[in-house]
């Protein structure tokens, strides 16, 4: 790369690995995950902050990592949807429950849908539907009408309320 | 939609990022959440030399109530105010009106300053600043002034800000015990979430006998920034708000709105939906009024 | 629970699909990931207005910017490559990847950059100077089709792409006998599938292969052979790979125009070069819009609801250059008369060009609009005699006794139970229950109504609509093609020869060839090959691919199973029809310890030449290409034609509110019953099914590309274009029905369209009926919440 435009220098945590890397401070937070750490599993939709392809965990919270620079992820902890599948590669619970009810036809949006999804459980193991429907309503989907992906979040509380005992929903 | 070059800094201190923000020929810009400013920049829309991250000023986050009032800092996340107990407990118009901005993935970045220093004429934030006659506070390497809400947003996208300020807090007042107070928040977009169409938001008191002693009545993106609504105000006090006291209020918008027309719909169609919405606002509150221990 | 009808032994069942573990790990890999060293980058400059010649263009500016290697602009294009094909007959309407001389719409390619990252392209984009000397555009489709002055290619001689009025049976003779005639406007507004992923591609000029790799997010027929054609390159110079993951199409990733483009970039510069379309240049300038209709529908019925013949005139604006786009208004002829026995259709349909942005085929390939023409009529004759709605629909369905049923415009279809589908949807809603819900809503002042469509999906895709609009064109196959091989260590491998946008064609594949083969799926690899090493394909259009890719797939796994049984009854020394083959190994049927398990078998394939029966061929693959069942005729004189063979049928029902005070919309209740004969993957299909529901809605309610009075593009955002979230959809409550089809292997027909084909217009239906009380109407979709508000506030003070 030629480039010869000012960089600064940028730390991070990003799914519980230390990185440091140079970056041009125009450069998205998105476009720095895909294209200078090759994590391509967040992808890229409109760059406008609609369609919720790029959503990533900061801090354990979601946001568009398309609205953010990466300079200002400098310090910060993120958690991608490669950070999702356990160390070994296996899918974690969400993850599996996608799969279970073909909540994904293209798979483009499900990057983002995981990270929403994975979020609401968090912060409520036990949603409603219109919880759910809430909670994934920033991420655009095209393929499956949305109708698979509240299937697999409410298989996955129910998983998980089961996992920790709770009685199922 | 790349963002043009600029240069880039994130002070840790107010005074560090007014002093940043005085150099004028840098052609500076404040960044908070970025949830506006970030796809106006990817878009080439504003081309700033230099962007001034106000996130790790430890200061301008926070909700506290003091002074018979709730003051936010301005990079308080949209998230945290809405979660906040004080919000809850003080500001339930703001509450109600928060979930209505954006999504879960904008609100936890997006911060309540940055709302109203972009200044959309939809924006909710903005609205409730309005109705409740919030005080805006700016500082610059000058000082410090406040602005009342309503004389800081001037039109879309545009505030009473100088270059040289930083918008770092806004006080809501509490409203003194006039009776039970309850608000009403409504909004329809195309789209839930979408940026509104039309919004409303309406806070009343009400005493034991059912009569509204005070009332703050407001729209949004029906005039080219948030608007009392004081004819339908003056209108309500004095009486038991019912749907046979609202409506004959309600033909008075036509005379104040001015609303523009877009792909969403037209100048008409927005104060149909104005009236609609203003009515269905006050009596929300109303209700809330009553159902308010 | 009961066996699925035509269900097997994976066909039909719940399992799990091969492809979702990838895309949910995060392991997905698409045009964007697509990592080749020196990669550059490409961005766009496109046209501000839309209409205007270009006077000159100045890049030295951008070319001196560090990090740019090339300003590419129309002139060096145009003289080193060929036009783009259309598929109508136009030869002089001249289509390249940048304009020339002139831009005919807003959002059109005027000149490219390649540099070291898409931040630099875009810096280097801004300092091109380029002068306009704005020109006068042809914005509204009447005015194109009227105007003999204004046009947008002068040198074609007027605006219009395609005219032709199809009379099929005694059309006036009907209309005079008929009791009754009304006739009605309807408009589909333009919209597209807008898929989150927009269009990418990778070229690559390999010097020491003298070959051009293309990793591209394409869903197109003949991809690579279009491209040689326009880049001058003999066919076996390209290469395109179809292991891409392609992130949503529905029918618009076909990219031709920018693969040309980086096609030549790449060789220009001896290094690989990547073109990623931004969302801006994908909504105005990628022509992927879709269907922009006006109908106009004249209709012959009796008083007893029965409808005798129907004249329909659909004005389509195509943009401002045809690609493919006035094919679909072919499609439709081969289902112009929806389920209905009607006896006499006379269909005028005209394409025109305007200075828009281009369309490109969208799922259904002009279905869905003609279906709400068609159902809107349904409504407006029930509406017309007080007759139910459904009922009206019942009366003048094609019975299930009279298949195969030949329509008036020559297509036969292949099977169908529409009775029972639509008894099944009326049991499903409740309906009477159902209609009660409405009336309480209504009584307590909401505007309420229930919507009804009964759809048909055409599927299987013979694309007989390119020698019918086109009469240069004589194509009678879409063939489509699978190799399936079982290799040394016993373990098989079929080759499809299409990259796949969704669509599950590696779960379909290896169900199928599982099938067959009685092996578990989950062993069976599908690779998706590349456009040198593939036999013929024509890309998942059409919803073809269960047809057309489950048929290739299914032969070639029967002929390997074929050959296994000859290989054993050599070796067993039996006849073939004293074998049984079980779980991969076949046994004599008299005697089980009379065997060859798989193992052997696979060893006397790839070693055992002496266990052969004589002059087989060695080692254990087969490759079948199948030509569409039904296809291979040409159109009549008169125009009529065999344009798919199977067909799908869907009732859709739905119950919507609409806020007087507001507009808004509310879908409380929506159900579907669908019948797309044998279901080999349910979760697929379910899922194809709620998707096309979930777009139909946006379609009906939402999303449109607006233009203002100049031609300025308004919604090349997603804040202004809108797609449906989730909390746009409601539940959907669905049943099946299967009524096989006699023209598959395994009852399969289409799916890959489902949903799409009925719900635009049963929303449209539902909203109409919640106004009627009111003596309102809304024939233009979207039909949005403005609109709907403006309409409504004429009541205020009247309810």
């Amino acid at each position: 790369m030629t480039d010869s435009r000012p960089k600064t220098t940028v730390s991070m945590t990003i799914n519980g690995a230390q990185i440091t890397a140079d970056v041009e401070p125009r450069m998205t937070l998105l476009d720095f995950l895909r294209d200078e750490l090759d994590l391509t599993g967040t992808h890229t939709g409109c760059e406008h902050g609609v369609c919720g392809a790029c959503s990533v965990l900061l801090n354990d919270v979601p946001i568009r990592s398309c609205l953010m620079l990466a300079v200002q992820a400098n310090g910060e902890r993120l958690t991608t949807v490669e950070g999702l599948s356990d160390p070994d590669g296996s899918l974690s619970l969400v993850q599996d429950c996608f799969w279970e009810t073909h909540a994904l036809q293209c798979g483009y949006c499900t990057p983002g849908m995981l990270i929403a999804a994975q979020a609401l459980l968090q912060r409520n193991p036990d949603p409603s539907r219109e919880d759910i429907r809430e909670a994934i309503s920033g991420n655009l989907c095209r393929c499956t009408g949305y109708g698979q992906i509240i299937e697999a979040i409410e298989l996955a509380a129910d998983r998980l309320n089961q996992r920790t005992g709770k009685a199922a929903r | 939609m790349k963002a043009a070059a600029f240069d880039f800094v994130q002070p840790s201190s107010l005074d560090e990022a007014c002093e940043h923000l005085s150099r004028a020929a840098d052609d500076p810009q404040i960044i908070a959440g970025g949830q506006s400013l970030m796809p106006m920049l990817a878009m080439r829309l504003v081309r700033p030399g230099l962007v001034i991250d106000i996130n790790k000023i430890e200061t301008l986050s926070g909700v506290v109530e003091q002074d018979g009032g709730v003051t936010i800092g301005a990079c308080t996340r949209q998230t945290d105010a809405e979660t906040s107990p004080v919000v809850s407990g003080r500001l339930p118009l703001l509450r109600k009106a928060l979930r209505f901005v954006g999504h879960d993935q904008t609100r936890n970045r997006g911060t309540i300053g940055g709302s109203l220093a972009h200044a959309d004429p939809s924006a909710e934030i903005c609205l409730t600043a309005v109705t409740l006659g919030a005080k805006i506070t700016l500082t610059s390497a000058q000082g410090q002034r406040d602005l009342a809400a309503s004389d800081f947003i001037l039109g879309p996208m545009t505030t009473a800000r100088e270059e040289n300020e930083i918008l770092t807090a806004v006080s809501f007042p509490i409203w003194a015990a006039d009776g039970r107070v309850g608000t009403g928040f409504q909004e329809v977009s195309s789209r839930q979430s979408d940026f509104a169409i039309v919004a409303a938001a309406a806070q009343v008191a009400i005493d034991d006998d059912g009569i509204c002693r005070r009332a703050a009545v407001a729209v949004a993106n029906a005039t080219p920034a948030p608007i009392r609504l004081t004819a339908v105000e003056d209108g309500l006090v004095g009486q038991e708000p019912t749907a046979a006291v609202v409506d004959p209020l309600l033909p008075s918008l036509e005379s104040v709105l001015e609303p523009e027309a877009d792909l969403h719909a037209s100048g008409t169609a927005r104060i149909h939906i104005a009236k609609t919405l203003v009515k269905r606002a006050i009596l929300e509150a109303t209700e809330d009024a009553a159902a308010d221990d | 629970m009961t066996d699925r009808a035509g269900a097997g032994r994976f066909v039909g069942r719940n399992r799990r699909t091969k492809e979702d573990r990838r895309f949910i790990a995060g392991l997905g890999r698409y045009v964007a990931d697509i990592r080749v060293p020196d990669l550059k980058h490409v961005a766009l400059l496109t046209s501000p207005h839309a209409s205007a010649r270009i006077v000159s263009i100045d890049a030295r500016a951008a070319l001196a910017l560090d990090g740019v290697y090339a300003v590419l602009t129309g002139d060096e294009l145009a003289e080193a490559t060929n036009s783009l094909q259309h598929g109508v007959e136009a030869p002089n309407i001249i289509w390249r990847p940048l304009a020339q001389n002139v831009v005919r719409y807003a959002g059109e390619w005027v000149a490219a950059v390649v540099a070291d990252n898409r931040y630099i392209a875009e810096d280097a984009i801004e300092l091109i100077e380029v002068d306009y000397e704005v020109l006068p555009a042809v914005v509204d489709p009447e005015d194109a089709f009227a105007s003999a002055e204004l046009l947008v290619h002068p040198d074609h001689g007027d605006n219009i792409l395609f005219h032709r009025k199809f009379v099929w049976g005694g059309v006036d003779d009907d209309f005079a006998a008929a009791d009754h005639s009304l006739n009605f406007r309807v408009k589909w507004g333009r919209n597209s599938t807008v898929p989150i992923e927009t269009f990418g591609v990778v070229s690559h000029w390999d010097p020491g292969q003298e070959m051009l790799d293309v990793w591209a997010s394409v869903q197109m027929p003949k991809y690579a052979d279009q491209i040689a054609e326009a880049l001058r390159l003999p066919g076996n110079q390209i290469r395109v790979h179809y292991d891409v993951d392609v992130g949503g199409s529905y029918g618009v990733k076909r990219g031709l125009k920018h693969a040309v483009l980086t096609g030549y970039l790449a060789r220009k510069l001896g290094c690989p070069v990547r073109l990623l379309e931004d969302r801006l240049e994908n909504m105005s300038g990628g022509d992927a819009h879709g269907p922009d209709r006006i109908f106009d529908v004249d209709v012959a019925f009796d008083g007893d609801g029965t409808v005798r013949s129907m004249r329909m005139r659909a004005l389509d604006d195509c943009g401002a250059y045809p690609g493919r786009a006035p094919l679909q208004l072919g499609k439709p002829v081969g289902s112009i008369v929806g389920p209905y026995k009607i006896g006499s259709v006379a269909y005028e349909a005209i394409s025109v060009c305007t200075n828009k942005t281009g369309q490109v085929a969208v799922r259904g390939f002009g279905q869905a609009p003609t279906n709400v023409a068609i159902e809107r009529m349904m409504d407006r004759v029930a509406d017309y005699l007080k007759l139910d709605r459904l009922d009206l629909r019942r009366r003048n369905f094609i019975q299930s006794a009279e298949f195969p049923y030949t329509i008036p415009s020559g297509t036969e279809y292949d099977s169908g139970d529409y009775q029972t589908v639509e008894a099944k949807a009326r049991a499903l809603s409740d309906y009477d229950a159902l209609i009660a819900e409405r009336d309480t809503l209504r009584g307590s002042g909401s505007l309420a109504g229930i919507g009804v469509a009964t759809c048909l999906e055409p599927g299987g895709g013979n694309a007989a609509f390119e020698p019918l609009f086109n009469p240069k064109n004589d194509t009678t196959t879409w063939m489509e093609s699978c190799t399936v091989k079982v290799d040394r260590l016993g373990t098989v491998t079929a080759l499809i020869c299409t990259s796949s946008s969704g669509q599950g064609h590696q779960t379909l594949v290896a169900t199928v060839v599982g099938e067959i083969l009685e092996i578990d799926p989950a062993d069976i690899r599908v690779v998706h090959s590349d456009s040198l090493s593939s036999l013929p394909g024509n890309s998942p259009v059409a919803s073809r691919m269960a047809i057309m890719l489950g048929g290739a797939a299914q032969r070639a796994a029967e002929m390997l199973r074929e050959r296994l049984m000859t290989i054993a009854a050599h070796n067993l020394e039996r006849d073939e029809a004293d074998l049984v083959y079980a779980d991969g190994a076949i046994h004599a049927r008299d005697d089980d310890a009379a065997k060859l398990d798989w193992k052997q078998l696979i060893r006397i394939c790839h070693g055992q030449y002496h266990l052969m029966p004589p002059g087989m061929e060695p080692g254990l693959q087969a490759s079948y290409t199948m030509q569409v069942p039904n296809g291979g005729t040409m159109p009549t004189a008169d125009g009529r034609v065999q344009m798919y063979p199977c067909f799908s049928f869907e009732t859709h029902i739905t119950l919507v509110t609409v806020d007087p005070g507001t507009g808004k919309v509310a879908i409380p209740r929506y159900f579907i019953v669908h019948d797309c004969g044998t279901v080999i993957s349910p979760a697929i299909v379910k899922g194809m099914l709620l998707g096309g529901i979930a777009h139909g809605i946006g379609a009906a309610l939402y999303e449109k590309f607006e233009y203002d009075e100049s031609g300025q593009h308004l919604s090349g955002t997603f804040m202004d274009y809108l797609l449906p979230s989730s909390m746009e959809i409601p539940d959907v409550q669905m049943d099946e029905h299967c009524t096989p089809s006699p023209l598959t292997p395994l009852g399969q027909k289409g799916a890959g369209e489902a949903g799409y084909m009925g719900s635009p217009a049963a929303v449209v239906s539902a909203v109409n009926d919640a106004l009627a009380p009111h003596g309102l109407t809304a024939e233009s979709l979207p039909i949005k919440l403005g609109t709907l508000s403006d309409m409504l506030r004429t009541l205020d003070g009247k309810d």
